[in-house]
């Protein structure tokens, strides 16, 4: 069986009065792709922070690749990366600039061969050398995604990875990161709100809701729980918080 | 298994080093700014000594008195600009929770924010400084090793208010970051850039006392006026700014831990 490559133990973040993340426990195995789905303030972008050490938990205990992110954050955020839209690049360097800084960040022996070797995969090198600041959203979330391979990471934290992007290169980035996983073993945990992105990329499924983890399970799992036929349903099931049939109201 | 991580890598200040200099070539108008305002306050002291050699003995005895006044004090307002504007880039850039996410450590951040404020000093005064020789036949140079101690000394006090100002920046958003340009005009008025400490009230001169920079605009004077470098003034400035300089950094990680428990290194804003 493969080793857990996250495990996240009655996680909770207040605010104050306000339970972004509300005694949380799951973990995730090493090679999966597991999606975190939820509506808009159920908490997945807070567990994604926590899980890379920039947001501390109120309470509760994570583990990532075997350390105590609490203890010892450092020891493995060179072998982990992320990107999401509400974490920007600087504006005015150039793509390859910001990604140059990077690189020396996580320590890369051949920089330059590596970049260019992402921008060719991920089709940034025709603006390798523009500011970052002039392109536009689609260009800048595949900027976002060279940035989180450049360190070819163990785990991979995505938030939102192909928002802004048309069908046609969200498409090709999911076979990006479907082949990126199968040659290098990683670990993905993905925040979407894109159901078919989900389908498609994720073997493993946790469903949160204000806060809390209301479910979890395979898509296929998932879909014959709620009697749906898509995971748009099982999200609206959740989000509306619907009876399952025969199973009674989620957690 | 984990990787070995240097819990101290100057290849990662470097890197942020190289980050800064790219802002620095990518805008010319940063660049400008930075000479502009010791430039403009030189040329202005400048005019003001000339008119004033011919009434006041005070000055005429060192004719420079208030130009290097006027260009040290720049080092210390540039050097903690150097540190809280730089800052500040990557508030603008909502780009902390990318570097924070890296194995970049706090401190690191911390070294490479004084080594490119040191930077954008030496471009800055040095630029105004090096004109005042044409303009003024007034050499601030010609004070020899005595220059460096104060340069040192104003840069350190600049760095300390700069990582203060920071802190507070990113605790309380960037609606506070006017502090980067009033903070420091808090202790101007008991720094004796101009003047000698001994105009001042009996009850601000304690201010005075606590203050590295008025020791150093003593000892400004005194090499000036006397031609004597006074080592006591020097002691009691190098150890105020080693209290000062850890407090800064101290409260700089103190907001950034906390930074990170109120989820402040990714919701940056007003």
């Amino acid at each position: 069986m493969n080793m857990p490559v996250i495990q996240v133990e009655d996680l909770t973040k207040l605010y104050g009065d306000l339970c972004a993340v509300d005694n949380v426990s799951f973990d995730v195995t090493q090679g999966a792709t597991c999606g975190l789905l939820g509506g808009n303030g159920a908490g997945k972008t807070t567990t994604l922070s926590m899980l890379l050490g920039l947001l501390l938990p109120t309470s509760g205990g994570i583990r990532v690749l075997g350390e105590d992110m609490l203890k010892n954050r450092y020891r493995v955020l060179a072998r982990m990366n992320f990107s999401s839209p509400y974490v920007d690049l600087p504006h005015r360097l150039t793509v390859q600039e910001n990604l140059s800084v990077y690189a020396r960040l996580y320590g890369l022996k051949e920089r330059q061969r590596r970049i260019q070797r992402l921008a060719e995969e991920l089709d940034i090198a025709a603006f390798l050398k523009r500011a970052y600041g002039n392109l536009s959203a689609g260009q800048k979330t595949r900027v976002g995604l060279a940035k989180a391979l450049l360190n070819e990471p163990d785990l991979l934290l995505l938030d939102e990875p192909t928002a802004s992007l048309d069908p046609d290169t969200a498409d090709r980035m999911r076979s990006y990161l479907n082949a990126y996983k199968l040659r290098t073993g990683a670990t993905i945990l993905l925040a979407s709100h894109n159901m078919l992105e989900v389908e498609r990329l994720c073997s493993d499924v946790i469903m949160m809701r204000t806060g809390k983890l209301v479910d979890r399970g395979t898509p296929a799992e998932l879909l014959a729980r709620y009697g749906q036929e898509n995971l748009e349903e099982v999200f609206l099931d959740i989000a509306r918080d619907r009876q399952r049939e025969g199973v009674g109201a989620t957690a | 298994m984990s990787a070995v991580v240097h819990p101290f890598s100057p290849a990662r200040i470097y890197a942020m080093v190289l980050r800064y200099i790219y802002l620095l070539r990518r805008s010319w108008p940063r660049v400008l700014e930075l000479a502009y305002w010791p430039t403009m306050q030189m040329i202005l002291w400048g005019f003001i000594t000339q008119f004033m050699l011919s009434t006041s003995t005070w000055l005429a005895q060192a004719s420079g008195v208030l130009l290097a006044g006027v260009l040290l004090w720049d080092v210390m307002f540039r050097g903690q600009l150097g540190v809280s504007t730089v800052f500040f880039e990557e508030m603008y850039s909502r780009n902390l929770g990318h570097l924070f996410a890296s194995p970049l450590r706090p401190y690191e951040l911390v070294c490479a924010l004084l080594t490119i404020s040191l930077i954008r000093t030496l471009i800055g005064v040095g630029g105004a400084a090096l004109l005042a020789i044409p303009l003024y036949h007034y050499s601030i140079f010609s004070m020899g090793l005595p220059l460096l101690a104060f340069f040192v000394n104003l840069l350190v006090m600049g760095w300390s208010i700069g990582l203060l100002v920071s802190g507070l920046v990113l605790r309380y958003g960037l609606g506070a970051e006017n502090l980067a340009w009033v903070a420091i005009f808090a202790v101007a008025p008991v720094s004796g850039i101009y003047y000698p400490i001994s105009v001042l009230p009996d009850w601000l001169r304690v201010i005075a006392d606590l203050l590295p920079a008025s020791y150093v605009f003593e000892g400004m004077r005194a090499v000036m006026f006397e031609h004597t470098f006074r080592t006591d003034l020097f002691t009691r400035a190098v150890g105020l700014n080693v209290l000062y300089l850890g407090f800064g950094i101290a409260v700089f990680l103190g907001v950034f831990r906390a930074a990170r428990r109120r989820g402040l290194l990714i919701n940056v804003g007003e």
